[in-house]
């Protein structure tokens, strides 16, 4: 089986650590020939989600022809994945292609679930955990159920981490709010996006969170830069950092 | 009409953080109870998906449903006027008002008049209209407009009414006992009901099988504002029809739930022709629905019932004030049906939207909103209405995000830009993440360079 992984731009140019600790889970849970195709960049998302088809098509176009002959494209953001997964009608002119790639798309939680079906790892995390539900995972991949919908509820990025030894999870009295980052509505709407971010940040405080975790970087981003401004004690971790952190698994160097 | 600066409007909104922070907790309190009232019902997600097929057909077969209820009304007796927009709209209820030198009219919700802007139109001429539901009339007395469009003064807190009450009413100063308050309303608006000679009602539904319609209140102010004068006007938009009367069934289980979180209205009237020796006439709005049901991109908002989940769950709505998008329907749905009229003046809506997607969740009838909100972003951008340095901004990013090496080397410039850069030559005016916000710290290496050198060290050892 061949993965390619894709560590969408900001992450290879911010935050390593996320794509390190992405490859080093995909290795330890043995997801086959798992490998980082050099030529990919990033889904096209920032350009699309302004409203600007045409430039967003190259980016798009060089994803599905990076990617087209893998089994599996594992990516650690529900957001980008769910780009190319619902977004990418349209902005790909060989549509068997492009088909063919949105296919096997996943994000990393979900490729744990879903395709290596693991059982949620036993490590160590003795940590008070706020997650952050991160919309697209949420609303466009369906990584959980969300509190609008009335249906069984289920949560596959919190399964994943609910056997970890010593894990709490803060109860948050708004558990699925966006966090206002929203791509470049964080700075076209800044007073507003700022205010939602301040909110989630305080209702994981008052939940007595100790590490506020979610499935994308994005989200992260636009919180940790309200946190370190404020000076506030929380530290923020992707997902697959936590995880790799706590099967001690190595992401550095 | 000017522009709408949403951000600007938000920002504004913002500002005042006390406000603002009531503003989302009063909004957050209705979509928890609507969340109760979903969560209650196993057949709610069912609910939706008949409510969705239902409208999904009425608006596919719309020219047959309404020629259907204007026969089927106008049989129960009613008159039936035809309006293309606003303005024709406006002059029918004149000319209506006028035949019958009605001087006072009292008036129940309906968002449609508010669109259309009936009641300065109506002032013009001389004719005195009320607004009959509590916040509308309170909104009516600050010459303000609807903020919401099923809680038209939740921008106004119970100290401003106790306020504008005494100015206008002559309620103790600084009262803001609420049932003392409501009381006072009550007292001057039964004057109002009583002096009335004509009353106007929106429409909730319009049932094409029977001619009949329903209008669904809580403070049964339509009810006495259609019982009192002999005639009785109804404004209803086109899309406001569904085939059976058996429909209701559906609608009005889900209609009450999404807007506040109660099992139904207090009051949900149906109303089949006049009453004895009175009048009832339905003028049918178009538009620009019109143009929405030509549109195979936003058809689909036309099964839209006003609940206005979709405003009480957006986190941007919550925290901008339903003023700040500068039109009769705000939040979700709004930026959706109002640019398809005025793309120009409405061109920031869209935007004003994170794309979080839990306005699709509780929408009563699924109309998938984001998606259309994005559509809008797009034709925006095809009309060249995008800021100029955005346009040039995502050009540039369409660019270095497709090409390796202008990326590698804009990522190296701007990683070392941030690492290097004196602090006010990365946070000044020109930078608005950095207004609130720190930049990431950037790091030694990117993964794709860690990776590479992971691949040279490994070589020699793996071979």
């Amino acid at each position: 089986m061949r993965v390619g992984l894709f560590i969408p731009c900001y992450i290879d140019q911010f935050y390593p650590r996320v794509g390190i600790a992405t490859l080093r889970l995909l290795e330890h849970f043995h997801a086959g020939d798992v490998e980082f195709p050099a030529a990919q960049i990033c889904c096209g998302q920032p350009m699309a989600n302004a409203g600007c088809v045409a430039d967003a098509r190259p980016a798009a176009e060089r994803f599905v022809a990076t990617f087209r002959p893998y089994d599996y494209v594992v990516a650690p953001s529900g957001s980008c994945v769910a780009m190319v997964r619902h977004h990418y009608q349209g902005l790909v002119a060989d549509e068997a292609a492009r088909a063919q790639v949105q296919a096997k798309t996943f994000e990393l939680c979900e490729f744990l679930t879903d395709v290596l079906q693991i059982e949620p790892p036993r490590g160590q995390f003795p940590r008070r955990v706020g997650l952050h539900q991160s919309c697209h995972g949420l609303r466009e991949l369906r990584l959980g159920s969300d509190s609008e919908l009335n249906v069984a509820p289920f949560n596959k990025v919190q399964r994943l981490l609910a056997n970890l030894e010593g894990v709490e999870f803060a109860r948050l009295e708004r558990p699925d709010e966006c966090c206002g980052f929203g791509g470049s509505f964080a700075v076209d709407e800044e007073g507003v996006s700022c205010m939602m971010g301040r909110d989630r940040i305080a209702d994981h405080e008052r939940a007595g969170a100790e590490v506020l975790a979610a499935g994308d970087m994005s989200c992260l981003m636009h919180l940790d830069g309200l946190i370190r401004r404020e000076r506030r004690p929380l530290r923020v971790l992707h997902v697959a950092e936590l995880l790799a952190e706590a099967l001690g698994l190595t992401i550095s160097d | 009409m000017p522009t709408q600066d949403h951000p600007a409007a938000a920002n504004a909104f913002v500002a005042d953080d006390a406000h603002a922070h009531w503003h989302d907790q009063a909004l957050w309190f209705i979509r928890a109870k609507r969340d109760k009232c979903a969560h209650g019902l196993a057949e709610w997600e069912e609910l939706r998906e008949l409510a969705a097929q239902i409208k999904q057909h009425t608006v596919a077969h719309l020219g047959d449903y309404l020629e259907q209820f204007e026969r089927n009304a106008t049989r129960l007796g009613a008159v039936v006027h035809w309006a293309r927009d606003a303005a024709e709209h406006n002059a029918i209820i004149l000319r209506l008002l006028q035949e019958r030198r009605v001087r006072r009219m009292v008036k129940s919700k309906s968002m449609l008049t508010e669109e259309c802007g009936l009641n300065p139109f109506l002032e013009q001429h001389g004719i005195e209209v009320t607004d009959t539901d509590l916040g509308e009339w309170i909104v009516q007395l600050r010459h303000e407009h609807p903020s919401h469009i099923v809680l038209p003064a939740i921008h106004i807190k119970k100290e401003d009414v106790g306020e504008l009450f005494h100015r206008e009413l002559g309620t103790a100063k600084g009262a803001t006992d609420p049932a003392y308050l409501t009381e006072a309303a009550r007292h001057r608006l039964r004057e109002k009901f009583l002096a009335a000679e004509a009353g106007l009602t929106g429409v909730n539904f319009g049932i094409a099988e029977t001619g009949g319609f329903v209008v669904c209140t809580n403070e049964g102010n339509s009810d006495l504002g259609t019982s009192l004068p002999p005639i009785h006007i109804a404004s209803m938009g086109i899309e406001k029809l569904v085939p059976r009367l058996d429909d209701m069934a559906v609608f009005l289980r889900l209609l009450a739930r999404s807007a506040t979180g109660q099992p139904i209205t207090a009051y949900s009237t149906h109303y089949h022709g006049p009453r004895p020796g009175c009048e009832l006439h339905i003028v049918l709005v178009d538009n620009g629905r019109t143009t929405l049901l030509a549109s195979e991109e936003f058809r689909n908002s036309l099964r839209c019932i006003r609940c206005g989940a979709c405003l009480n769950t957006c986190p941007v709505y919550r925290r901008s004030g339903g003023h700040s998008y500068g039109v009769s329907v705000a939040g979700p749905i709004g930026s959706i049906v109002n640019p398809s009229r005025d793309p120009a003046t409405h061109r920031s809506l869209p935007f004003a939207c994170t794309l979080c997607g839990s306005c699709a969740d509780v929408c009563p009838v699924k109309i998938d909103l984001p998606n259309q909100l994005l559509t809008w972003r797009q034709r925006i951008a095809e009309l060249g209405l995008l800021k100029p340095s955005k346009r040039r901004l995502m050009h540039f990013a369409g660019a270095v995000l497709s090409r390796p090496l202008l990326y590698n080397v804009a990522g190296g410039v701007g990683r070392a830009a941030l690492r290097w850069a004196p602090r006010w030559l990365v946070y000044n005016r020109f930078n608005p993440w950095g207004r609130q916000r720190e930049m990431p710290l950037p790091p030694k290496e990117t993964f794709r360079q860690w990776h590479s050198r992971q691949s040279r060290d490994d070589k020699p050892s793996s071979s």
